[in-house]
């Protein structure tokens, strides 16, 4: 691996700050993150490693790293940071970036969470049949889980019909996120 | 008529870049009174103070402004040439053209201009200075040294080699402190007992130290030079004067299984005790807490074994008043508790288990299983089953640098204990491995970093860099969670024992203490010296230094040096029978003064208390403040709240003040 | 006093169990919750995972529904509505900016002020630990409880403050209270992998074996849960597991809800005892608590 350091060295750092609200420059990188994150055994950078590249404004490395995609946001790194940095949060915020500039590091995961935003967006209530036909059948595989749906149908845990909130205010809860998430900008930030 | 001569320093290019010195001289001649001026390269250098000298004789002068840097600088040398002439020094005064000019302005012009103003206020002001007297004071010659480890200890013999008398107070019932609870000492190895109990022995018996164990201070008043101070000498129920030392009590107690402090809760004592065997003086102390007869009016299983009648259950508290001229404050640290008992918002480590497992022990608790006097007679035994471990985890930077649980600090000496504690644990189990979980490994110290690679690479302990997150028991084992962050993974290792070097933290009762000795203290509670590099040892109150961890976490031989120094400083006080000091304290103008008392509880060192003005038939006329100069600093705090404007500051009277400022307007 | 409650999606669906048996609970002790009507999503993992304001405006919606309906309180089963609900509060409460978004977003005032409780925070803090114990008529007498409290109940603990994040106690104190015995484990606040079940089912399989190895070594004869998420990773996925690593896995999992219910008296079958995968009658029955 090698990396090239240049002057515009805080610029990625700064992009995260707008978003998490963390400066990243405040980690000493004791992988204390790292040490009890859940999903340690899967991931191919460290959470410390992620914020190293934040720092050292290695942009396309983090936000071509699967760890904020396989971050389960269980929060044990930002509850345990002993320089009370969120890492969670930052996590989120390269994920974010990365799901805005349509990298999909882990595509899987990815695509549950577009369906699950569609179902909502639909009905206003999660349909968890619709997720996850609609997840087995985007992911290439059709009989996933098959057999504990059967037995989950079996036991009546398993609505055939999606349930309505009957608010219609959803869709436009959704739009206006959208929108307002895009025009998200420094400037405007600093106004406020 | 003032005569005033101003004498414009270059300091090189210091002033001069910024600073045309040669102007500056030119519009101070210019100035009202002024009668001579000049510029010169480096004005405090043997030529310059010459100048300044036969100007003054050549002048006939009655006052010297010397333009260039700040008095703390360079006051004491012009005051002096000053003085080698008929000229009172208080009659220099400084004109502050480099820190406050020269060094924090670029435009030249507009740099010149304020040199010239300053210079003006100056001259203003020295213009209206008097002849002043220094302030002279007698010193008691004998030293109060507060603490009886090894800083307190290294402090008082030295003084006392020194010729001078010290008394020496302890709170606990030996002297000897922490270092008496090491096995070994970085980075040589010796024993930490064989060096330590030969210094304890002489400081018991020098003849120019008195020890007071079990002993605290408990107040403290007056200043440099004559401190009067009470000791409360705590009730040990043994009368010290007549107890041999024999212990058969500790043996007849039928109370055995009280927790030890001085095995760190590792080994028990009863509740009559001698802490451990070296210990001095070598002097049993009863726990009232515990003592079966305080608590049930039966037992005196002691008093009943004692040939010499030495055990006193009526023995009450005794204060003793002693007077001395200056004090060394060796109070030392205390290892931060995991638990969840902490005070000052300093948070456990619930994910360590908040110390609620009997293996996971703090570093102090290792020394203790490593020490030949220790509960395990110097085997390393866990203390869940006694099992020797096979594996053991050390955990550096434990509340240190964790700004999370409030302590943002590197205790600095826990990377070299824990490289230590490898070598010593592999010297006596050798199949056995150590992991060290560090951040970084601060080594800086003549052979320290030699030491800590000896125990990497001949003694095999594997450092990994990272934290740790969790610690938990599976059965017989501790899973220690951490990370490495040189190969970027998660950690995991089943351990038999873990061992966390905890962070050192301020005695948790230090704050009355210093309050009561008017000396200053850090967000952590560690005491504040004068200044971080030209002062280490003395502190904001004159006539009381620092030794040891209570102003910062240190090695041994780092708080020896301090300790030394300090002694040094003691010995330097008393070597004179009386002090000179600047005289510029508050002075009360008792005509006016109508006696409110405002400034007594303004006054933050104290220094202010009332005086009964009687006619001469002994009659009450009135009450005025009353100053004592060996106390004042001369902040000027009680001028501000008087309402009568009945104290001045000698050197800085409000008409000196005034002048300069309206000088500034003309 | 009624509650605005906020079963979220979870408890209309696999996780039924967990609504009818707090219902049932609630009832009984005469706790009375409202659903709170037009209720959406809180959005979960997704939303605030894709898009901060969206996983901020979603949940702060169901508070604004909650504040137009008239309860000062909302309360929500479910631990990932509870720590979005909360997370929306708080985000709203400490930076103008967001809030000023998240109304422009959900066309509403976010000047409100609803508490929100997870339902176990109820009966600590509403119904009190002194009724409840009067109230038990059955002691669970015998029964040894891994009480699992995962992640999103307690973290971030500044934001969640419901208990301590690195040994947090209220399960515990509410099994004890039934007769049941709470049991001492290493994994009670580790993550189970939550929502990562559908796209990473593997790692899931692995973290859940971990917990279920947990407690079953400490000796629980089941384990209690107040989340749907995770009981669905530790219930329905125990065959998975029990597949991959080539063992048997079959210790019942049961919501906290419903120990309270089986403590209060109630029908097993009412409180949903039979939708398990883990069938936890047959341990039920070896204690004599059935």
């Amino acid at each position: 691996m090698h990396i090239t350091l240049n002057l515009s060295s805080g610029a990625f750092a700064g992009e995260i700050k707008d978003i998490s609200g963390a400066n990243v420059f405040d980690c000493y990188q004791c992988g204390k993150c790292a040490a009890g994150c859940t999903v340690g055994g899967y991931i191919d950078d460290t959470p410390t490693k992620v914020i190293r590249f934040i720092q050292l404004n290695q942009r396309d490395k983090a936000l071509d790293s699967r760890t904020p995609f396989l971050c389960a946001a269980c929060n044990t790194c930002s509850e345990r940071c002993p320089m009370e940095i969120d890492v969670a949060k930052i996590m989120e915020s390269v994920r974010i970036l990365a799901l805005k500039e349509k990298r999909k590091p882990e595509r899987d995961v990815a695509v549950f969470s577009e369906l699950f935003l569609g179902s909502v967006k639909t009905t206003g209530r999660l349909f968890e049949l619709g997720l996850t036909a609609g997840f087995n059948l985007m992911s290439g595989q059709p009989v996933k889980d098959a057999e504990l749906g059967a037995r989950l149908f079996r036991k009546g845990k398993i609505a055939i019909k999606p349930a309505m909130s009957g608010n219609k205010n959803v869709k436009q809860i959704f739009d206006k996120s959208e929108a307002v998430s895009g025009s998200s900008s420094k400037e405007e930030k600093a106004e406020h | 008529m003032a005569r005033i001569g101003v004498f414009v320093c270059h300091c090189g290019e210091n002033i001069g870049r910024t600073v045309d010195c040669s102007v500056v001289a030119k519009e101070s001649a210019k100035l009202r009174d002024v009668v001579y001026s000049v510029d010169y390269k480096y004005m405090c250098s043997d030529p310059g103070q010459i100048m300044v000298k036969d100007a003054i004789k050549k002048h006939n002068l009655t006052g010297v402004v010397i333009a260039s840097c700040s008095p703390l600088m360079h006051e004491k040398t012009f005051r002096r040439a000053v003085q080698e002439t008929e000229l009172s020094p208080f009659l220099c005064e400084m004109a502050n053209i480099r820190e406050q000019c020269s060094w924090v302005h670029e435009d030249k012009v507009l740099a010149t201009k304020k040199a010239v103003d300053l210079v003006r206020l100056m001259v203003e002001k020295v213009k209206r200075n008097t002849p002043l007297e220094p302030i002279r004071i007698p010193v008691t010659k004998r030293a109060l040294v507060i603490g009886g480890g090894i800083a307190g200890i290294q402090a008082a013999l030295d003084i006392a080699d020194g010729n001078q008398e010290v008394v020496m107070v302890e709170k606990s019932p030996s002297i000897g402190g922490h270092m008496a609870q090491l096995s070994e000492t970085f980075p040589t190895l010796d024993c930490s007992q064989c060096i330590l109990t030969p210094k304890m022995v002489s400081a018991n018996s020098h003849k120019n130290i008195k020890l007071y164990t079990y002993t605290e201070v408990e107040s403290v008043t007056g200043y440099i030079g004559n401190f009067d101070v009470t000791l409360r000498k705590k009730a040990r129920y043994v009368d010290d004067s007549i107890c041999s030392g024999c212990g058969i009590c500790q043996e007849k107690c039928p109370q055995k299984k009280i927790s030890s402090e001085f095995n760190t809760g590792l080994g028990k004592r009863p509740a009559i005790y001698i802490p451990f065997p070296q210990a001095v003086p070598n002097i049993p102390v009863i726990d009232k807490e515990r003592c079966t007869y305080f608590k049930n009016g039966k037992c005196k299983a002691c008093e009943k074994f004692c040939d010499r009648n030495a055990i006193k259950f009526d023995q009450t508290d005794e204060f003793i008043n002693i007077k001395v001229g200056a004090i060394v404050v060796a109070t030392g640290y205390e290892m931060y508790n995991i638990g969840k008992n902490n005070k000052n918002g300093i948070k456990g480590y619930g994910e360590y288990g908040c110390g609620e497992d009997p293996d996971i022990i703090d570093s102090l608790q290792f020394e203790r299983l490593l020490s030949a006097s220790g509960p395990t007679f110097g085997e390393v035994k866990r203390p869940s089953d006694g099992k020797v471990p096979e594996t053991v985890v050390f955990l550096q930077c434990v509340g240190s640098r964790d700004k999370a649980k409030g302590m943002e600090y590197c205790s600095k000496i826990c990377c070299m204990y824990t490289a230590k504690h490898t070598m010593l644990y592999k010297h006596k189990v050798h199949h056995g491995q150590a992991f060290v979980f560090y951040l970084d490994i601060r080594a800086g110290g003549k052979n320290y970093d030699e030491f800590v690679r000896r125990a990497i690479e001949e003694d095999g302990a594997i450092y990994l860099r990272g934290r740790v997150s969790k610690i938990y028991r599976e059965g017989d084992k501790l899973i220690v969670k951490g990370a490495d962050t040189l190969s970027g993974s998660q950690v995991e290792i089943a351990a038999d024992l873990v061992v966390l070097a905890t962070a050192i933290t301020a005695q948790p009762d230090i704050v009355p203490l210093a309050q009561k000795l008017g000396v200053g203290y850090d967000k952590y509670h560690f005491l504040s010296e004068a200044h971080p590099k030209l002062k280490p040892v003395e502190t904001n109150s004159a006539g009381i230094f620092l030794a040891g961890a209570c102003q910062a976490p240190k090695d041994i031989p780092e708080s020896v040096a301090q300790a030394s120094a300090a002694a040094a400083k003691v010995l330097g006080l008393c070597s004179a029978t009386e002090l000179e000091r600047e005289p510029y304290v508050a002075k009360v103008y008792e005509s006016t003064c109508a006696g409110c008392g405002f400034c007594i509880e303004a006054c933050p060192y104290k220094a202010i208390d009332n005086k009964a003005i009687v006619n001469r038939q002994g009659k009450l006329i009135k009450n005025v403040a009353y100053i004592n100069q060996g106390l004042c600093q001369g902040c000027g705090t009680c001028l501000s709240v008087c309402r009568s404007k009945s104290i001045d500051l000698a050197g800085f009277t409000d008409e000196q003040i005034f002048s300069e400022i309206n000088s500034l307007f003309v | 006093m009624n509650y605005g409650y906020f079963p979220g999606c979870s408890l209309h669906a696999t996780a039924k169990e967990f609504n009818d048996s707090t219902k049932l609970v609630c009832d009984k002790l005469d706790l009375e919750l409202k659903e709170i009507d037009k209720w959406i999503c809180c959005g979960a993992t997704p939303a605030h995972t894709t898009n901060q304001e969206l996983g901020i405006a979603l949940p702060f919606a169901n508070l604004q529904l909650a504040a137009d309906q008239g309860f000062d309180t909302v309360v929500a089963p479910c631990a990932a509505c509870f720590n979005r609900l909360r997370s929306a509060d708080f985000e709203v409460k400490h930076s103008g900016y967001t809030a000023e978004r998240v109304g422009y977003i959900t066309g509403s005032r976010t000047d409100i002020n609803v508490r929100i409780l997870h339902i176990i925070q109820l009966f600590r803090d509403e119904y009190g630990y002194s009724r409840l114990k009067e109230v038990f008529s059955k002691p669970l007498k015998g029964l040894k409880v891994a009480n699992y409290y995962g992640c999103l109940l307690l973290r971030p603990s500044l934001v969640m403050k419901l208990d301590d994040p690195e040994n947090p106690v209220i399960m515990d104190e509410l099994t004890n209270l039934t007769g049941a015995e709470s049991v001492p484990w290493a994994f009670k606040t580790e993550c189970c992998g939550a929502s990562l079940a559908i796209p990473e089912t593997e790692i899931v399989l692995d973290l859940s074996k971990k917990i279920i190895d947990s407690a079953k070594n400490a000796g629980a004869d089941v384990i209690a849960v107040a989340c749907p998420l995770c009981h669905a990773n530790l219930d329905m996925r125990q065959k998975q597991i029990g597949k991959k690593f080539g063992a048997d896995y079959s210790t019942p999992v049961l919501y906290i809800t419903q120990l309270l219910g089986l403590a209060l008296g109630i029908d097993p079958s009412k409180l949903g005892l039979d939708s398990h995968l883990v069938d936890p009658y047959p341990v039920l029955r070896a204690k004599n608590i059935l």
